[in-house]
């Protein structure tokens, strides 16, 4: 193994002409920060995810324990991570509805995921301009497993969590966490380039915008 | 395993992996245009796409910053690449990930089945990644006794028909609906007889087929888009959530990547998430996009290997002109809105890489072995009309490199003493031109030509050699005078001497 390594090693020396340990420079004219204002923004936002077959709920906080409870009315049961505030936990026991909860008391298996209708979670940022969610796995969002396996993803986003661009997005994550970018539901265009919304992913993604 | 010289940039081994077709591509391409299903299915796709891409392109204000950007950052990478290499192996070791190096396709489809084996699993799911394909992982594996299941709907379907794919972007775009019903309905066990043909159905019950097998899979296999030097990061960006299914359920994750793959800086990928989904499927950001950075306890796979690939990548590094084939971030967009790509589709190309890249990654990958290489005939598969340089999110002079690549070819020719057309006509031509008594007898001799053309205004065959030209094009007839007759009888005398260029 470690012959292979020096040998690669070796060869790129070999073929670069002049090895340099300076960098290149790097233009960077494009846009890093946004003249957005904050309810431009999210009307982008939403505009977007509509736009991706997304559903997108309006409300403030005190709206917030019913649209869960309306977005998740044909749902018998849904799984959530540990770390989801108790207002919204009450909201998704509404009714007759099962809720799992995450590693209480234990982790949940990929056939237990597969049983369960919806998921609920929070987010870490999203993107006005390309439509996206980012979560990044921390207590209010959940392992990866639990956004994926379930059919119905309910996502809660807050006003201040949406950024303009891609870039001022980025800093506000921690790369090393695992990071799940969601521009809408899962699709594919693989026959005869027919758009097709809801293959592996979730087939259905609410989104439930809290100003 | 031979190798002569220990550090010197090496191509792709012949005899594995998909880099190289069986027939020279206008051979190739005579049977592809003769499939009017397969020029019908690419011309909208690749209109569709065109036009996808131009809409969202045009919404950044700041494209072309974003391209020069992407195609600085690349440079750098190569500048700087065994250093980065060293950083993102350390990075990636510090989170609890395993790096392994291959020199070519054989020793890593060997580091891979090694992996599997180790686990037990006799059944790993793919995602969609081009260096899988390039090096034959999947035949390797099936000749160790372990089946690859492919989960992009798409590769789903090219594995199924046993078939090839023909798009980097959409590889089952030369199939149509009732096909890939007839194909499901052959390979999947569990499809109900009355399947029908529509997208959804047919899309819907590969989730059905796929999903019991990504819920017991205990080795997933992937590509990477981008890994960050700086903090070990791999990236995967995709749009059915097969990709996170890959990426999270199994137990352990293994990744081949080439070499070229890294980015410094997480920063950078602020530039290329701009660039990539806009110019690869035309859309604003793609469905899914999935970082992991080695292991999370917990979380996804809790044992990750990944494998940096050379095959041939050094060789392609070592030609200074022709390394900037190296930046190509695979979106495609530069096959969409090709002349030739568009009439012959991938599979006339003979390697997994297809359309204007294809024609100057694969010969730098594999070098050209002499007269009649397939790989050779690629870097003709060109009008240079330079629509690929000009859609590039990463600029590369493609044209430039095909002429590069053109060049060497025929050198080669010259220095096999090969008897070749091309050498042959120009010889000719530079003979005929030298004097104005031979070039003025030619100009004559060729008005024999208005014979042949003179129903229809153009010469459709013509006897070889001329053939070697009008098999594939026309040829407009001869005027019925030439510019110098008609300048004595204008002026009545003949120009200056040695007056080419001439004065208003």
């Amino acid at each position: 193994m470690s012959a292979a390594r020096d040998e690669v090693l070796a060869r790129i020396r070999a073929a670069i002409s002049a090895p340099t340990q300076a960098h290149l420079p790097v233009p960077r004219e494009y846009r890093t920060s946004t003249t957005l204002g904050a309810d431009e923004a999210i009307e982008l936002f939403v505009d977007r995810l509509v736009d991706y077959k997304a559903t997108v709920h309006r409300t403030d906080s005190a709206g917030l324990s019913s649209t869960l409870s309306s977005v998740l009315n044909s749902d018998k049961s849904v799984v959530i991570p540990p770390g989801i505030p108790a207002q919204w936990r009450t909201a998704c026991t509404d009714g007759v509805r099962l809720v799992l909860v995450d590693g209480d008391p234990a982790p949940l298996t990929a056939g237990q995921l597969d049983e369960v209708g919806a998921v609920v979670t929070a987010c870490r940022v999203a993107i006005a301009e390309t439509g996206t969610i980012v979560l990044d796995a921390a207590p209010d969002q959940g392992r990866r497993i639990l956004t994926l396996v379930p059919d119905h993803h309910v996502v809660v986003v807050f006003a201040e969590q949406v950024v303009a661009s891609v870039p001022e997005s980025l800093i506000r994550l921690e790369p090393t966490r695992p990071l799940t970018f969601i521009s809408g539901p899962s699709a594919t265009s693989d026959i005869e380039f027919k758009r097709v919304e809801g293959v592996h992913g979730p087939r259905v993604l609410d989104v439930i915008v809290v100003s | 395993m031979t190798h002569t010289f220990l550090g010197l940039p090496a191509y792709a081994p012949e005899g594995v992996g998909n880099l190289r077709g069986d027939e020279t591509f206008p051979h190739a391409a005579r049977s592809a245009l003769k499939n009017t299903q397969l020029r019908r299915n690419l011309g909208i796709a690749t209109s569709t796409i065109r036009a996808k891409r131009a809409a969202v392109v045009g919404e950044l204000p700041d494209w072309e910053q974003l391209r020069d950007a992407g195609a600085a950052i690349k440079a750098d990478v190569m500048a700087r690449l065994p250093e980065l290499l060293e950083q993102l192996e350390a990075a990636v070791t510090a989170r609890g990930g395993v790096v392994h190096w291959a020199r070519d396709a054989d020793e890593a489809n060997r580091i891979v089945i090694e992996l599997v084996q180790a686990t037990g699993a006799r059944e790993v799911v793919k995602v969609k990644s081009m260096a899988t394909q390039e090096i034959g992982l999947n035949e390797a594996l099936e000749a160790a006794g372990i089946s690859p299941v492919e989960t992009d709907l798409a590769e789903l379907i090219v594995q199924l028909g046993h078939d090839k794919p023909s798009h980097i972007l959409v590889p089952a775009i030369h199939r149509n609906r009732s096909e890939i019903r007839e194909t499901f309905l052959r390979e999947m066990p569990d499809v109900p007889d009355d399947l029908s043909d529509e997208p959804r159905v047919l899309a819907m019950a590969a989730r059905a087929h796929l999903r019991r097998k990504f819920l017991s899979a205990k080795v997933g296999i992937s590509g990477a888009n981008f890994a960050v030097a700086e903090t070990g990061t791999l990236t995967v960006l995709e749009s059915e959530g097969n990709g996170r299914m890959c990426l999270t359920l199994p137990e352990t994750l293994i990744t081949v990547m080439g070499i070229e793959k890294l980015v410094p800086t997480w920063r950078d990928l602020e530039v290329f998430l701009q660039l990539l989904p806009r110019s690869s499927t035309g859309e604003r950001m793609n469905p899914y996009t999935s970082m992991w950075t080695g292991v999370t306890p917990g979380d996804g796979p809790q044992s990750f290997h990944l494998v940096l690939l050379d095959n041939g990548r050094t060789a392609a590094l070592s030609d200074e002109v022709g390394r900037a084939a190296l930046h190509c971030i695979r979106c495609s967009a530069c096959l969409n809105v090709c002349p030739i790509y568009e009439r012959t589709g991938g599979n006339a190309y003979g390697s997994v890489y297809p359309g204007p890249i294809g024609a100057i990654l694969s010969p730098q990958l594999t070098g050209i072995r002499g007269h009649g290489d397939p790989n050779s005939s690629l870097p003709f598969a060109s009008t240079l009309c330079g629509a690929c340089y000009a859609v590039c999110p990463v600029k590369i002079d493609i044209p430039s490199i095909l002429v590069h690549l053109r060049a060497q070819t025929v050198d080669h020719a010259r220095a096999e003493r090969l008897p070749n057309a091309e050498l042959l006509s120009m010889k000719a031509v530079g003979w005929t031109m030298r004097s104005p008594l031979r070039f003025g007898r030619a100009e004559r001799l060729l008005r024999i030509g208005r014979l042949l053309g003179w129903r229809r205004g153009r010469i459709s065959a013509l006897p070889w050699p001329g053939s070697a030209w009008t098999t594939s094009r026309d040829l407009a007839v001869p005027p019925k005078e030439t510019f110098r007759e008609w300048w004595l009888r204008e002026r009545g005398q003949p120009g200056p001497p040695g007056d080419v260029g001439g004065s208003p």
